[in-house]
């Protein structure tokens, strides 16, 4: 009986796993190769390190997400638990507010962006009032920044809360009942127990900052970071060696980053930028 | 009973520190909320420059119906496709991934995940350096259409995987084989009616990723199919503010529906767990 079943199984897996096979597996080991069949030859998967253009574009990438990483954790941790911790009139408004953005794509956000920063934004438009000087950040490395955060927040929101909400609140009246003043309260009982979703969230935010593209393709082609070195030298310099073997190096980081958060909390979703 | 103790607990006076915490979280709100409301607002702006009081107009909104049109059209149609191959596709697959165990079925789920772990780019570029120049394929919509359902894919096959764990689908189905169902027919019977709310939930998924997807879209598209996505991209680059503004106001129209579903979806089954 079992064993019938056994092949039955398999010819449900069947479909999915053709499909998967020819348009991801298939296409992927020959973008691998592909990236190797350059003017570089195998050395494009190493240019990322040695070539001092792709080098500085990559730094500029893992900064850059890193800094969106940890404000966004500092933003959404402070936020999330306030809401999963506090009761009080109008708190699912505010909730579903926050997480309204959950699916814009990265081309939405930029634009988004462009309202706060941009040159008719509304920044520039209250700093002209207030110091006669328009400031003006869309279109630079901040403006990519404060897309970024924009995107992960809502997110970030999500995971935070649900982990929040499954904190015993016998350990944080116990620690209370020992004297412990709110800081010490956030410190050493809050932080600690919501350690394995701030990492996995964290990465999650990482990746997606990383690999992301909309936003960037919105605000401007002059910010230099990695994916739109890609799309830069896969459309203007037709050098489809170097896209590819960029391009399988930035899906390396951005699948061990995400690796990581899975076997943190054993689960894991991935945005969409 | 946690909301239950909550309610005994919560002191009738707020702190300082609770006050300062929803003052934080309200600008948070509100970081993530006017621009949204700026750029409506604009859309429906006769002329941006001259602010609100040039009077609010729907004729932005109309010159993207009117020069748009085709867009918008194709996106559904992708995600409607998306939606039909995602389920043939994930139901059968997250059946097969309940019913096995151990590092066979994480394997397989882990390399589902790929194609939303690694860029958009990455796998568009893998698909036209594979495909590209096959027949009419690389200007057929079909191939953007795949790209969308290697990236949807996972989220359908974990939300119906999610929900055929919770439900004893072991019990139930062996009652029915007991009294004589067969595999297929208890396949039918018994597993897809009882995933409904999987397929519904991912369904919403798929069709809200497919509709706003641009990272692949951009590099598999065509002048002769331009996505929802794609357009905005090139409105917001090359036409005047007011157009980019009200054709994210028909963006905004098409994805918010869905996200209200799905945030309506995700708290109505936690409220039903035990």
């Amino acid at each position: 009986m079992r064993q019938q079943d056994h092949w039955k199984l398999i010819a449900l897996l069947l479909p999915g796993a053709i499909f998967f096979i020819a348009f991801f597996a298939i296409p992927l080991a020959k973008l691998f190769v592909i990236g190797g069949t350059g003017a570089l030859g195998w050395s494009a998967y190493t240019s990322v390190l040695t070539d001092s253009r792709y080098l500085k574009s990559m730094l500029a990438t893992i900064s850059l997400s890193l800094i969106v990483t940890l404000l966004t954790l500092a933003i959404a941790g402070v936020a999330g638990v306030f809401l999963a911790r506090q009761e009080f009139a109008g708190k699912a408004l505010l909730t579903a507010m926050l997480t309204l953005p959950l699916a814009f794509p990265g081309v939405v956000i930029g634009f988004m962006v462009i309202m706060l920063g941009g040159r008719q934004g509304l920044v520039p438009a209250v700093t002209q009032h207030l110091f006669e000087q328009p400031w003006v950040f869309a279109y630079s490395m901040v403006g990519l920044l404060v897309g970024y955060v924009y995107f992960s927040i809502p997110r970030t929101i999500l995971t935070v809360m649900a982990a929040a909400e499954k904190l015993d609140p016998q350990l944080i009246e116990a620690a209370r009942s020992l004297g412990a003043g709110p800081w010490h309260l956030v410190k050493d009982v809050i932080v600690p127990a919501l350690k394995p979703a701030l990492l996995a969230a964290g990465a999650i935010c990482f990746a997606t900052s990383m690999g992301a593209f909309g936003t960037a393709f919105t605000l401007a082609t002059k910010i230099n970071v990695l994916p739109m070195i890609i799309y830069t030298e896969f459309t203007l310099s037709a050098n489809m060696a170097m896209a590819a073997a960029l391009s399988f190096v930035l899906g390396l980081i951005t699948w061990a980053a995400l690796a990581f958060a899975r076997n943190l909390t054993g689960s894991s979703v991935p945005a969409a930028a | 009973m946690m909301q239950s103790t909550q309610h005994i607990a919560t002191p009738p006076a707020r702190s300082a520190v609770f006050w300062l915490l929803l003052a934080f979280t309200l600008c948070v709100a509100a970081f993530l909320i006017v621009p949204v409301i700026l750029s409506v607002l604009t859309g429906l702006t006769n002329n941006q420059f001259v602010g609100l009081s040039s009077g609010l107009t729907l004729k932005w909104v109309f010159k993207v119906w009117q020069d748009y049109q085709s867009s918008i059209w194709l996106s559904l149609q992708i995600a409607l496709a998306c939606l039909c191959l995602t389920t043939l596709l994930g139901v059968p697959l997250a059946y097969v991934l309940s019913r096995s165990q151990g590092a066979f079925a994480r394997s397989i789920e882990e390399l589902l995940m790929l194609p939303v772990a690694i860029p958009g780019l990455a796998t568009a570029l893998a698909l036209i350096v594979t495909y590209g120049a096959v027949g009419d394929f690389r200007t057929h919509w079909t191939f953007i259409l795949v790209g969308h359902v290697l990236f949807t894919l996972p989220f359908m096959v974990r939300s119906v995987l999610a929900v055929m764990q919770s439900v004893d689908m072991h019990t139930l189905e062996e009652g029915a084989r007991s009294l004589g169902a067969g595999f297929w027919q208890r396949f039918v019977t018994i597993v897809l009616p009882n995933c409904r709310s999987g397929i519904l939930a991912g369904a919403l998924m798929v069709v809200t990723l497919s509709i706003g997807e641009f990272n692949m879209s951009l590099l598999l598209h065509t002048p002769f199919t331009q996505t929802l996505p794609v357009g905005l991209a090139d409105a917001y680059a090359s036409l005047r503010i007011e157009v980019g503004s009200a054709y994210t106001i028909v963006f905004l129209i098409m994805i918010i529906p869905l996200l209200i579903a799905l945030q309506w979806m995700a708290s109505s089954s936690k409220k039903n767990k035990p």
